[in-house]
């Protein structure tokens, strides 16, 4: 049975598996590459989204239960990289590898959403469940204070 | 060179680099992928085919012939064609080079890019440089010595008139190319690019989402696969049965492929071919397998560390014997021995191994995360009975390597697959499959023993080693120098002694080991600075006073077992690194209670490290306050990718240094998923500072060294922290919170 949704201000609409996570639906049925796999068990953050506005684990979200909802993913925010969050990132040189910066910056936006001027100890709060390995937490850090200040 | 077998990585990467392609490892290769390797004589390279792409419209692309595995290789190795090229780096696109050992030496690794390519790019792009100059000269009908360049123009005369490159490249490409050895180089007082920081030309693609991962790969009709793997070393599959697997929607194929250790080495297992990720994995999980697990399921981490022991009770193999370190302890009146032990480590790179792989008749397409997508390709082209030319590689971006993705495994299994089902087929890890079929970082054992004289100075220096070393996973057969690779410059000591004993005995494992991060640096910079920190309080003087003390006057030391093309280890450039770090972490400055401070420096990659750690430490809970790094990497290209690379080089050894072990148990990992096998998160990261020596030496490697100082910089300043106390030392990683308490 199809499964609709928004994506992006897109609506979609997918015949797949009901306990599908949403991950797959949006990698492999969708081709939207941006929202990366990394553990598939909520454990990274490489997945992350929004779900209505809230940061989501995609891949242990199954899509069934995305029905009617309102998604966005890191193409979402901007696709030449005008988003704040997206452009301290790049001022900042954040990435390194880059592989779990799609989920670092949804996450990113999430927290901004809800206290556009954090603290440091927001920060660790907010961005702890997302793993880096290559270590870029320093730079993760100053990009959310740089993207707050150019908000304010 | 071909029947030379030598696995050390050094040795692997130079000889690779010397034109050998990736295919040391030949003495497990397809014999023709050997030939081909050893018949290529490089025919003169056009620059501005190979290195350099101008459109009439003066559009300037510029080839990247390494793999970018978030190193920053696609942005420095770009700005040194740039620099000679003289173009503007604002006007630059890069793109990665197309598959071809012909042109390009694509092994990425060794912490050796810059170092290897800073002069063959310099003469590329000087080269090309010089064909638009005469390009231009010879329309004006005048000497290039009257020309120059700058800016991605040719200008001449007063009033000046110039020509844009694209108005040149048509004409220039056609004319002689340059002898490269005497091609004119700029001199680095012009430089406007190298040296200076520049932003990272992948960065905007990485925050946008569009950076296209080997993961990401989705050519037409893509299928995708999961393999299931005995989780015991060198299993194999009994049988198996399907049928629940191929009932699960969107499953198309369920077959069996070989384990390997030709070309690659591989586990082999159980493929499931789905329409989706999802359905793959699916299907694994109904697949019912009976494992033939081997004899290596006796094997543990307890096991092991009784070998070690028992081992530790015999004299090792002689490594290095200088003077006589064992009469030296005997009479010494002060000495000290200490035991140090190191367990495996995992890779766990962010995107998970997975390799896309499409044969059909006389051609093959790949697309690979590979730090070495030349031997990739002669993989595909053995399994697929192709000549290595009919395989084109695409070299994608990759999610992290650390030395993971210099393996084939995961591309042998996905030309293997892609050969049962004919179409272009992705074979998917997942964080499991990661995290229990890597290549390990040795587990080691490390008996030191030292004497001091009268005066505190290092009368003897004695270094046992026992470990489960890379070389013997690699030569099971011939591992007549296990040892090669297990002390790198550990033997290579800095600090000045007559009597320096150095031994070795091979442990046995079937854990699978190779190069991580760093390689054996990260057990010898361990050891040896936190050995010499104890003998520094055992002689009752200042560690970095004692430091600075003992590698003594300025003289260049030989790389111990080296090639002749090492270059020493300078003692000054030492000494700068410890006492940079030393100065801008306010070495000596007092502590307050519960806080300690602690210094480590070492020589690897060619480049000079030094770290201070300052840690609190209270009620058992460890915090580290902040990370001071100087570092030596000769002439810095882009500084800030220097600074990007030190940061994190601290944090994968901060996460060796604080997290998990890899252990074993019934002869397979323990660890899993990050639930199990932590990782440094952003509520544990410290401030990392980086400060860089303004050199103008030859630039050297950055990528890896910062890894061997960042354990005993923390484990230093810990035991700096408990010195009222008198704790013991914490000798064995990670640091467990029992060794806290």
């Amino acid at each position: 049975m199809a499964i609709s949704f928004t994506v992006n201000g897109k609506s979609q609409s997918v015949d797949v598996s009901p306990e599908m996570p949403l991950l797959w639906v949006l990698r492999d049925t969708l081709n939207m590459t941006g929202t990366k796999f990394g553990c598939g068990m909520a454990l990274c953050g490489a997945c992350t989204v929004h779900i209505d506005g809230t940061a989501t684990r995609s891949c242990i979200t199954p899509i069934s239960s995305v029905a009617g909802k309102k998604i966005t993913t890191i193409e979402g925010l901007s696709t030449d990289g005008s988003h704040p969050v997206q452009q301290a990132w790049i001022e900042e040189d954040v990435p390194q590898c880059g592989y779990c910066q799609s989920g670092q910056i949804m996450s990113a936006v999430a927290l901004l959403a809800k206290k556009p001027n954090p603290t440091d100890a927001d920060i660790d709060s907010a961005m702890s469940g997302n793993i880096c390995r290559c270590g870029t937490y320093q730079r993760i850090r100053k990009a959310i204070h740089r993207a707050a200040g150019a908000k304010a | 060179m071909a029947t030379q077998l030598s696995v050390d990585r050094r040795t692997f990467l130079k000889t690779s680099a010397a034109g050998g392609a990736a295919l040391l490892i030949g003495f497990h290769l397809p014999a023709g992928a050997t030939d081909h390797a050893q018949a290529q004589e490089k025919p003169p390279i056009n620059p501005l085919n190979a290195w350099v792409r101008i459109t009439p419209d003066d559009r300037v692309t510029l080839i990247l012939g390494k793999s970018e595995m978030g190193q920053g290789i696609m942005t420095a190795l770009p700005m040194i064609l740039a620099e000679e090229l003289c173009l503007d780096w604002k006007n630059v696109k890069v793109e990665q080079a197309p598959t071809n050992p012909k042109i390009y030496d694509h092994g990425t690794g060794g912490s050796g890019s810059i170092a290897g390519s800073w002069l063959p790019l310099r003469q590329a792009g000087a080269a090309a440089r010089e064909m638009l100059i005469a390009a231009a000269a010879k329309k004006w009908e005048v000497t290039a010595d009257t020309c120059k360049a700058q800016n991605g123009r040719v200008v001449h005369g007063h009033p000046q008139r110039s020509f844009g490159y694209g108005e040149l490249v048509a004409d220039a490409a056609l004319l002689p190319i340059p002898n490269l050895k005497e091609v004119p180089l700029k001199n680095s007082n012009e430089f406007t690019i190298v040296g200076h920081d520049m932003h990272r030309v992948d960065a905007a693609a990485k925050a946008t989402g569009s950076a296209k991962f080997g993961i990401d790969s989705r050519p037409k009709g893509l299928q995708y696969a999961v393999i299931a793997r005995c989780p015991v070393f060198n299993g194999k599959v009994a049988s198996f049965d399907a049928t629940k697997a191929k009932a699960v929607p969107g499953v198309r194929d369920v077959f069996q492929i070989e384990s390997s250790g030709r070309g690659a080495s591989t586990t082999g297992g159980v493929a499931v071919v789905a329409d989706n990720s999802w359905a793959a994995l699916q299907g694994r999980n109904a697949l019912q397998i009976k494992w033939d697990e081997g004899s290596a399921a006796g094997e543990s981490t307890a096991e092991l560390r009784k070998q070690f022991l028992a081992t530790a009770a015999k004299p090792g193999k002689i490594v290095r014997n200088d003077g006589d370190a064992d009469a030296s302890l005997a009479a010494a009146s002060r000495k000290l021995e200490a035991v140090y032990e190191l367990p495996f480590a995992a890779h766990v790179c962010m995107e998970p191994m997975n390799c896309t792989v499409h044969i059909q008749g006389d051609r093959a397409e790949a697309w690979v995360p590979s730090q070495g997508p030349q031997w990739a390709q002669s993989v595909i082209a053995e399994i697929a009975k192709l000549p290595p030319e009919s395989v084109t590689v695409h070299t994608t971006l990759m999610g992290g390597g650390f030395g993971r993705r210099y393996q084939a495994d995961f591309v042998m299994e996905a030309a293997q697959v892609a050969k049962t089902t004919g179409k272009p087929v992705m074979v998917l890890w997942t964080r499991e499959d990661d995290m229990q079929h890597d290549f390990y970082r040795p587990a080691s054992y490390h008996k030191m023993q030292g004497a001091l004289d009268a005066d505190g100075n290092l009368a003897a220096w004695k270094h046992f080693q026992t470990s489960t070393s890379i070389a013997a996973k690699w030569r099971p057969n011939g591992a007549e120098k296990p040892e090669q690779g297990e002390f790198g410059t550990g033997a290579t000591i800095p600090y000045t002694t007559q009597n320096i004993r150095i031994e070795y005995t091979l442990a046995h494992s079937s854990a699978p080991r190779a190069w991580w991060r760093s390689v054996e640096h990260s057990s010898s910079g361990f050891v040896m600075e936190s050995f010499i920190d104890e003998m520094a309080h055992a002689a009752g003087q200042d560690p970095l006073a004692y430091r600075l003390k003992l590698i003594g006057d300025a003289r260049a030391i030989p790389q111990f077992d080296g090639s002749p093309n090492d270059p020493p280890l300078t003692t000054a450039r030492l000494k700068g690194v410890l006492q940079l770090a030393a100065d801008k972490a306010g070495w000596g400055k007092p502590m307050p209670a519960n806080q300690g401070r602690g210094i480590a420096a070492f020589f690897s990659f060619d480049s000079y490290l030094a770290a201070v750690a300052e840690v609190t430490l209270r009620n058992g809970q460890l915090k580290v306050n902040r990370i001071v790094c100087a570092v030596d990497c000769g002439r810095p290209i882009n500084p800030d990718g220097i600074r990007a690379q030190v940061e994190s080089a601290a944090i994968y050894a901060l996460t060796a240094t604080l997290k998990d072990a890899i252990t074993v148990e019934h002869g397979s990992i323990v660890q899993t998923n990050f639930n199990n096998y932590g990782m440094i998160r952003m509520k544990d990261a410290p401030p990392i500072e980086v400060h860089i020596v303004q050199s103008t030496e030859q630039p050297t490697g950055i990528g890896e060294p910062t890894v061997p100082v960042i354990a005993p910089a923390i484990c230093n300043a810990i035991f700096d922290a408990r010195r009222k106390s008198k704790a013991l030392r914490i000798r064995r990683l990670p640091i467990h919170s029992e060794d806290l308490a």
